[in-house]
């Protein structure tokens, strides 16, 4: 029995046991920001309520107590301003890590976001770098109604000069967002509350201090030959649950894990989708101009569209502010049986 | 009009007594000019201050000669900027300086090139001070590649070292400068971060919440509105419930200083950046300035305030003038010294603009580039699903 102990000095090497760790993405996402926060003296961390409060869904736990005041900074609730600060900061060298508390907060600094991290590097002519990550808890919660539900991915993916990325399980959380704070460009990071306390398996591998996944590159979460099943973020595992069920009647789903908004992996959805031939988009945001809209046009617009034999199909939150009651809430998001339903229209079953 | 215009004359009229000094004749230099003089200038109005910046200026033949070319040279960049803009060469905005040299030559006169700059859209000045040339500032308005921002960026969005622009969106660059400055006191330097807005940007929200982080933090940071009286065609009494914005700050001590005087500038930014640099936190400075030309080269600048007031501010408080003269009626330089000096700026001015009109556009591969820093080549969507493009890092 191995035990991954002290590896911070060890090399990495592919070991004949099979050690993994059981982690939740808060945990996953505590770990990377711990690791790279001792990587590198220049990353640091500001936001509300991340240091002495262990952050607001205790995201940060311990970092304040590990690194101290100049590197775990506790902001007053002033998001244009801190958010301002942070880029201000990318400018001058530094890595910081400005969490919003949810990115419902964000429209406060959005300016801050687009125009002043996004374009500079373009407007600059690649003289000025802004190396920040953004980061924060994105989407539908439980109960906390409209103004704390909206999901940005489609209002940060319009955006080029913007990398955005939106993991959907532990490694996914660990391997970009480690990935996002070494990159040297504004990197938007959407979390998923209600994917916090989730806990899922990392090997060893990914436990590696220097396990990365590259921002821009989807995974193919389950193989499959009738139908492609493209999401990201919590919606993920609801294709993956429907694709359980689908099975047993003898649909087998592919399912793609986009990871990454912008720049979007379009290689990889058109080869599934010429593999498939069909194609059901799966988000929790707004359909009108959002992720799935998108996907759809550049399939349209490339060579996959002519292997598709039925229409491409996106599954959306419904297109109303989200409301409070559980049963009203429960039929705002996309549910497993919305995935299991349009896969049969598109199928024609 | 007629208060306005007593108001502003009284802020800026240059006091008779100022061109007086006390000169110091140690020992004769060759060159028989008077090597240094010093100069009493305007008392500064303080908040939250016991003491402020000293009564008087001493400034050297060197320096004196170094501020009249700088200044000299801004105000013929700029003018050859409006005469480029009126023959549709330069296009879009185009936010000119002349009137306010005093500021920014003052303001690099009080630190130095380690220290940390940054603006809103008015500048161009501010672009040469930090280290810009004529040449690369011109070819950038007119859209070239050999701009300061390969024609990237145009008026608005130029950068040198240690120079974070010309930034568009009013009261966004002044948390920005804090952030810089945050990043100064963290990587455990003396250095600072100057952080300038207008009299039309310091009522953003965003300022106030820049003032309390840099307060509570004790960030190495002067923020400097420089007034010009005007945020676009509104003046300051029309826009601000308090047009004391040496005192915006509250808690953050402040100076209200003479912006049309280098040496006050120069003086008053010394003092400051000696605070910051002590560990005390921001300081606030107010220059009070003034603009010949109108908010941008789409506006005249004639609707909101008299033709008068602009000449009076011309020939009583040009900074320019008031340098000169100083330095003339006391033996500083002489008269055909400065006149060469024009001339040279003058050249200087004609050749980048020369420069700047025949120097070709960047090419259409640099169009999707400069997305992604450190990054291999990527394919960029164009107008039409067949058109592919690239984007270099």
């Amino acid at each position: 029995e191995c035990r991954l102990g002290g590896s911070a000095k060890r090399s990495y090497s592919i070991t004949s046991c099979a050690s993994v760790f059981q982690v939740n993405v808060r945990d996953a996402l505590n770990q990377a920001m711990d690791e790279e926060l001792e990587r590198d003296e220049r990353v640091f961390l500001l936001g509300e309520e991340v240091a002495q409060y262990d952050g607001a869904y205790k995201v940060s736990r311990g970092l304040w107590k590990k690194y101290g005041d100049k590197r775990i900074i506790d902001t007053p609730i002033t998001e244009m301003g801190f958010a301002g600060i942070a880029v201000g900061a990318a400018f001058a060298g530094l890595r910081p890590i400005c969490e919003f508390m949810t990115w419902n907060f964000s429209m406060q600094a959005i300016d801050q976001v687009i125009n002043s991290a996004a374009k500079t590097y373009y407007m600059s002519a690649g003289f000025q770098t802004v190396p920040i990550v953004f980061r924060g808890p994105n989407g539908s919660s439980a109960g906390v109604a409209a103004q704390h539900s909206q999901c940005f991915a489609a209002w940060y993916g319009h955006c080029p000069g913007l990398k955005v990325v939106s993991p959907w399980n532990s490694e996914d959380a660990r391997g970009l967002l480690k990935a996002a704070i070494r990159d040297d460009n504004p990197v938007v990071f959407l979390e998923n509350e209600m994917m916090y306390g989730v806990p899922f398996e990392l090997s060893e591998e990914m436990m590696h201090k220097d396990f990365v996944i590259p921002i821009g590159k989807a995974k193919v979460e389950r193989q499959g030959t009738h139908i492609t099943l493209v999401s990201h973020s919590r919606c993920v595992g609801f294709c993956l649950d429907a694709a359980a069920v689908l099975a047993k009647e003898g649909v087998e789903c592919e399912v793609v894990n986009l990871r990454t908004i912008r720049p979007l992996d379009v290689d990889t959805i058109e080869a599934s989708v010429m593999k498939t031939g069909n194609l059901v988009t799966v988000e929790g945001g707004w359909p009108q101009y959002g992720v799935g809209a998108e996907i759809c046009a550049r399939i349209m617009e490339g060579p996959a569209f002519n292997y598709l034999d039925a229409p491409a199909v996106r599954v959306t939150g419904v297109d109303i502010p989200m409301p409070y009651a559980k049963i009203l809430e429960d039929h705002s998001v996309p549910q497993i049986k919305d995935i299991i339903f349009s896969v049969k229209k598109v199928l024609n079953m | 009009m007629q208060k306005m215009m007593t108001l502003i004359s009284n802020v800026l009229r240059g006091s008779v007594s100022r061109n007086a000094a006390s000169v110091v004749v140690s020992s004769r230099s060759y060159a028989d000019f008077t090597p240094e003089a010093t100069f009493d200038i305007k008392k500064v109005d303080l908040h939250r201050l016991e003491e402020g910046p000293p009564l008087t200026s001493t400034l050297t033949r060197e320096d004196g000669l170094k501020y009249y070319r700088t200044m000299q040279t801004i105000r013929r960049m700029e003018l050859k900027a409006d005469q480029l803009y009126k023959q549709k060469i330069i296009r879009g905005f185009c936010h000119l300086y002349d009137g306010q040299e005093a500021c920014a030559v003052g303001i690099e006169g009080g630190i130095t090139l380690s220290d940390h700059l940054i603006t809103a859209y008015r500048a161009h000045g501010y672009t040469l001070t930090r280290g810009g040339t004529v040449r690369e500032i011109m070819a950038e308005l007119t859209g070239r590649r050999e701009g300061i921002a390969k024609g990237k960026g145009g008026s608005m969005h130029m950068y040198t070292k240690n120079f974070y622009g010309g930034n568009g969106i009013v009261g966004a660059q002044v948390p920005l400068g804090a952030g810089v400055a945050l990043a100064c006191k963290y990587l455990g330097t003396d250095q600072l971060c100057v952080s300038l807005y207008g009299d039309g940007a310091a009522n953003q929200g965003q300022i106030f919440e820049t003032y309390n982080m840099a307060s509570l933090w004790k960030l190495p940071i002067i923020f400097i509105c420089e007034n010009n009286q005007y945020g676009m065609g509104t003046s300051v009494e029309r826009a601000s419930a308090s047009t004391e914005y040496y005192k915006r700050g509250d808690f953050i001590p402040g100076l209200r200083v003479d912006g049309m005087d280098v040496l006050c500038v120069r003086e008053a930014t010394k003092f400051a950046a000696d605070h910051c640099r002590s560990g005390k936190g921001p300081i606030l400075m107010e220059l009070q300035t003034y603009r010949y030309h109108g908010h941008s080269m789409s506006d005249p600048g004639v609707s909101y305030r008299t033709r008068e007031e602009i000449q009076e501010v011309r020939s009583k408080s040009d900074p320019i003038s008031m340098l000169k003269d100083r330095m003339l009626s006391n033996n500083m330089a002489s008269v055909e010294e400065l006149k060469e000096i024009d001339i040279e700026v003058r050249k200087e001015i004609e050749d980048a603009a020369q420069f700047a009109t025949t120097d070709p556009e960047p090419p259409l591969d640099d169009l999707c580039s400069h997305i992604y820093a450190n990054e291999k080549s990527f394919e960029v969507r164009g107008a039409t699903p067949w058109t592919k493009l690239t984007s270099h890092s």
